[in-house]
């Protein structure tokens, strides 16, 4: 392969369990400023659609993944190259809609579950919920409204970790006048 | 007269069990597990998984914007984030004590900074520490420097707060690991030849290292 492909793809890595540790210690601060389990789960959204707009840029210039030209090619570039890259993870697609425009993203060995359960005062946490706004953010910035939810949670008894992926439309480009 | 049969004293690192056992309600920290959880099954080894230093820095970036959003003045800063990285050293300790050091914890200040100048470091950040150095003119305080912390590799600090150290996530790292072995110690970082962890100890720690050389 030539060095040119190579460039930049190159991303280096870390010790995951410092990554998990330092989620985890964000989850724990949230629970104590926040009254309620919703209002961290808002809050970790949030968070993550902030991480996931500059994610996107980070993305884009690492991978050689071009346009995606239909929602299909756009889950695998996220399970097999962008889940891959920045959490080390390969998350299965299946379940997908008859009309293709939704799916779900089984995780096994999600990181930054590693370590964690749940007291019982917050079973309605959804403790990865930053990964949702990330998903979205980062789509939302290539012009891609995507509806993000954890289906199941194995932290919260189901048997697997299931993001749900729901394609809304299609983000039309309204430049500034002028700017063409 | 009072009865002259008190317990000695307990050397501090030792754990106290005071009032009755069985009459006393314990609350369980929240750091220790349920019980029935597969976290008790895993191998205690280290995974060797990995995440990419990108999801780390946005990640921590956000933490710091989440944090600065909550404060007035830098030092409320590096101290929120000095809590945070507490909560990671308090977690880390156990785990490293029983993969590296067979589950035996350091007694002197000496073995417990090498612990986590080379051990801790290694673990969480996959290099030693650059150097450990006791001041000159004080022996209760020792620094950790490091040329380029990992923590701060994608951070720039504006210059209206330019003392403004996200280290201060690692030194909270660092002062949960001694204080949960038994060494009270106050960790804060600062800018010198790179980033500098200055760690004071608390008298009695020094006072009780002294007795044990003493021995």
């Amino acid at each position: 392969m030539s060095r040119q492909a190579n460039r930049g793809t190159e991303s280096k890595k870390m010790n995951s369990e410092l990554f998990t540790l330092t989620y985890g210690a964000l989850v724990t601060q949230l629970c104590k400023d926040y009254e309620n389990d919703e209002d961290v789960n808002k809050q970790l959204d949030k968070m993550g659609y902030n991480i996931g707009v500059r994610l996107i840029e980070d993305f884009l210039a690492r991978s050689n993944v071009g346009r995606c030209h239909d929602f299909r090619e756009t889950a695998d570039v996220i399970a097999k190259v962008a889940f891959k890259m920045y959490l080390g993870i390969t998350p299965s697609v299946t379940n997908w809609s008859a009309a293709g425009d939704e799916f779900s993203l089984i995780l096994e060995n999600n990181p930054l579950v590693d370590f964690v359960e749940l007291p019982d005062n917050h079973s309605s946490l959804i403790y990865s919920n930053l990964l949702c706004g990330v998903l979205r953010g980062a789509l939302e910035m290539v012009q891609m409204a995507i509806d993000v939810k954890f289906a199941q949670d194995t932290l919260r008894g189901d048997n697997v970790t299931e993001i749900r992926m729901k394609f809304i439309k299609r983000i039309e480009e309204n430049l500034p006048a002028g700017e063409e | 007269m009072q009865g002259s049969t008190s317990p000695p004293p307990l050397n501090s690192s030792t754990v106290r069990v005071t009032g009755n056992y069985f009459g006393t309600r314990f609350t369980m920290d929240t750091r220790f597990t349920r019980g029935k959880s597969p976290i008790l099954e895993r191998s205690i080894t280290r995974p060797k998984t990995e995440v990419s230093l990108s999801a780390f820095a946005l990640l921590f970036s956000e933490i710091v914007q989440y944090c600065q959003n909550r404060v007035y003045s830098v030092s409320e800063l590096q101290n929120k984030l000095s809590e945070l990285g507490q909560q990671v050293g308090v977690r880390i300790l156990d785990v490293l004590v029983m993969r590296e050091k067979n589950g035996k914890r350091e007694t002197k200040v000496i073995n417990v900074l090498l612990f986590i100048k080379v051990n801790v470091w290694k673990a969480l950040f996959g290099k030693e520490a650059d150097k450990l150095e006791q001041a000159n003119d004080d022996d209760k305080t020792y620094y950790i420097i490091e040329k380029e912390p990992l923590i701060n590799a994608y951070i720039s600090v504006p210059k209206e707060n330019s003392t403004l150290n996200c280290a201060s996530f690692t030194a909270g790292i660092v002062e949960a690991i001694l204080s949960y072995s038994g060494f009270p110690a106050k960790v804060t970082a600062h800018w010198h030849k790179g980033t500098t962890l200055m760690i004071k100890f608390d008298e009695s720690v020094i006072a009780r290292d002294k007795a044990l050389d003493g021995r």
